[in-house]
């Protein structure tokens, strides 16, 4: 099966038959809209490789005081993935649910604005997530993280002392709200894709409505799910500006989600520091951004990958 | 031309014409009046009597923490000479001194001061044909620590604590450190908040050279722009992500421009046996306690900020920047000369630094240096 955000089946194109002017021209204008994309792409890997390859070498100022770029860049990558993580385990239950919602429980007319309204976050600029995180959700929170420190301490991820709300499970709620329309319009078009003969076999067959839900909607949208979950992820990892307003980045390993020092993550490294940058200052930097691009490259194709494999069963 | 130059300017032109047109023509006068001796022959036609007939484009640049108070003065200056249109890039300061010596700028800003650690003043001496650069500070901007504690209006804050605090060291509000600062005040027993900027910033600069050097021991991490893993506390992104994290936070407290404090308590900071507020008059007094620096001439006038000092009313935490000039402007600069003795007459005059306060929260320099200054720019000759 396929999304709805590939481009038609290529059995539309017959490829000896194109004597014609317009076929040409079409054909040399879509050849040349996806070499284009290939280039530019090759470009900014050229790019991050010659500018960030200086970094390997540095020490000391010019990998901001550290020893040398690994200890630099870990503690910004582990930062940008656990970021990540939080996100899509907000996020993807929550997407799926509203996807279900909207494609088999909710009115039609309902699920018609339901739909509107989720594809309207998409609209929303991330600095005003930024603004919005820092100054309403950051305070919003303090007190449940608080109590988290207070209470809930015999686990690692809520240690006190809990001073303020700019942490890291903060960025990944901001995050995932972020990560939610991509994540529900992918999953509502797969969800809408299954056969609807499959679906009233399943409800002939005596089954509760959740039951057919599981039996054929789940299995067949299966790979279109975990597509969803990586563009997803994808958005989430390279989110650069709401996580510089909302994360107090400190650039810590930690897995205390509450406390003080918090980490940061690379993409808000970036921005925080790149306007005072100069000189092997910069050439760091960049070599954090092509780390970004090498970890967001790798989880897009672990997610075709996956979506591939999920293929062939259905 | 000028219309364009209006429209780069983030500020309503209408409404500050009308706040000018009083100050235009005190202006004006005072420029008549000690403005005689650039009547060479490439000046303007009228002579110096008038600055509203300036004309050209004036492009210099450097400090960004001056660039608030220049888009003021560039406005103000516009509405004085409208055919003038000057340009101020914020690229930093290092990259204003550069381009201020390779003569890419007439003028340029600067946090620092010329020295000849690596041969800055040298060359710009032989940029300004071998004359001794002009070197005037111009803005005086107090940092203000700003707080936001339950119950707590009013915080005085000893040097010491102070450092205590933002190294971490000191932990709780009702510590006994602070309550010693503070005998009447009910600190809460909650964790301090200590905010800090989490980008490069020359605020966070400032702060710590004053910390390190009024309180070595409790800051040992010296003037650093970046803040210190180690320390630990609240990361937030400019001055306005600080502003915003204490307000937001509990029991939290940060360092902010004081023009940008907007409605959080504001700390008095230790000072001899008293404790004194950001306000734009202490923080200019720093500058008539502070000595000169070294190198300081008749056309140089820099200063090495006198942290310690003990003097009565002076608020130590500020920052300075200075304005970088020669004193003679000739050949293809003549016309860039003429604009930038201008404009900079304009920037250390009464309305000028008013104007600056206004727009800018920046203190307006005291009259016994404004005058120095002024004498030194109506030095500025042009052939």
């Amino acid at each position: 099966m396929t999304t709805t955000t590939e481009p038609p089946a290529p059995e539309a194109e017959p490829r000896t038959s194109s004597h014609r002017l317009g076929d040409s021209v079409f054909s040399g204008l879509a050849t040349a809209a996806g070499l284009t994309i290939m280039l530019a792409l090759a470009g900014v890997a050229i790019f991050l490789l010659i500018e960030g390859a200086p970094a390997i070498t540095a020490t000391g100022e010019s990998v901001y005081g550290e020893d040398n770029i690994v200890v630099y860049v870990w503690p910004l990558l582990y930062g940008t993935i656990l970021a990540a993580i939080l996100a899509m385990i907000f996020a993807a239950p929550l997407a799926i649910g509203i996807a279900l919602a909207i494609s088999h429980y909710a009115p039609r007319r309902v699920a018609t604005y339901l739909g509107y309204a989720i594809d309207l976050l998409a609209a929303v600029p991330s600095v005003v997530y930024g603004l919005w995180g820092r100054v309403v959700l950051a305070p919003l929170v303090l007190p449940l993280y608080v109590w988290l420190g207070d209470h809930m301490s015999w686990l690692p991820f809520f240690q006190p002392p809990v001073t303020h709300g700019r942490t890291i499970l903060t960025a990944g709620l901001v995050l995932a709200v972020m990560a939610l329309p991509i994540i529900t319009a992918i999953c509502r078009e797969v969800f809408l894709q299954t056969p609807r003969m499959h679906e009233e076999a399943a409800l002939a067959l005596g089954a509760t409505r959740w039951e057919m839900i599981r039996m054929t909607v789940f299995p067949y949208a299966r790979s279109g799910v975990i597509s969803a979950m990586m563009l997803g992820l994808g958005r989430a990892l390279g989110e650069t500006m709401a996580v510089a307003m909302v994360l107090s980045a400190g650039g810590f390993v930690t897995i205390n989600l509450i406390g003080t020092d918090q980490p940061s993550t690379i993409a808000a490294n970036i921005a925080l520091n790149f306007g005072n940058a100069s000189g092997s200052k910069i050439n760091t930097l960049i070599f954090s951004g092509l780390v970004l691009f090498v970890v967001s490259f790798a989880v897009n194709f672990a997610g075709r990958w996956i979506a591939a494999r999920g293929e062939v069963k259905s | 031309m000028p219309l364009s130059s209006r429209e780069a300017i983030p500020l309503k032109l209408t409404h500050l014409r009308r706040a000018l047109v009083p100050g235009l023509a005190a202006l004006t006068l005072v420029l008549t009046a000690c403005g005689s001796d650039d009547d060479g022959d490439t000046g303007s036609g009228s002579g110096s009597d008038d600055t509203a007939s300036l004309s050209g484009t004036l492009a210099a640049g450097g400090a960004s923490s001056q660039q608030a108070a220049q888009e003021a003065w560039i406005a103000g200056f516009t509405a004085v000479a409208p055919d003038v249109t000057v340009t101020y890039d914020p690229i930093g300061s290092g990259g204003g001194r550069e381009n201020f010596i390779s003569a890419a700028f007439p003028f340029a800003g600067s946090d620092s001061y010329l020295t000849d650690d690596e041969g800055e003043l040298t060359a710009a001496t032989e940029r300004c044909g071998g004359e001794a650069p002009i070197e005037l500070p111009n803005y005086v901007s107090p940092i203000a620590v700003i707080f936001n504690i339950d119950g707590v209006d009013e915080l005085n804050l000893s040097p010491d604590t102070l450092a205590g605090i933002f190294a971490g060291k000191i932990t709780k509000w009702d510590d006994k450190a602070i309550a010693a600062d503070n005998p009447d005040a009910k600190l809460p027993s909650a964790p301090i908040d200590a905010v800090h900027r989490s980008d490069e910033s020359g605020t966070t600069g400032n702060f710590t050279n004053y910390l390190s050097t009024v309180a070595s021991d409790a800051w040992d991490a010296g003037e650093i722009e970046i803040w210190p893993k180690s320390y630990g506390g609240q990361g937030a992104q400019g001055t306005s992500g600080v502003v915003d994290a204490v307000k937001g936070g509990t029991n939290s407290i940060g360092y902010a421009d004081a023009s940008q404090a907007g409605g959080l308590g504001v700390a008095n900071i230790g000072v001899g046996d008293e404790f004194v507020g950001p306000t734009a008059e202490a923080a200019a007094k720093i500058l008539e306690v502070s000595p000169e620096a070294e190198g300081a001439t008749d056309t140089a006038l820099i200063f090495d900020l006198d942290y310690n000092t003990t003097e009565s009313g002076t608020y130590p935490i500020v920052l300075t920047s200075y304005l970088l000039a020669c004193q003679s402007y000739s050949g293809d600069e003549a016309e860039a000369g003429e604009l930038t003795k201008a404009y900079l007459g304009y920037i250390v005059s009464e309305d000028g630094q008013a104007f600056g306060a206004e727009e800018a929260g920046s203190a307006p320099l005291s009259a016994d240096l404004s005058e120095k200054v002024q004498g030194i720019i109506d030095g500025i000759t042009i052939e």
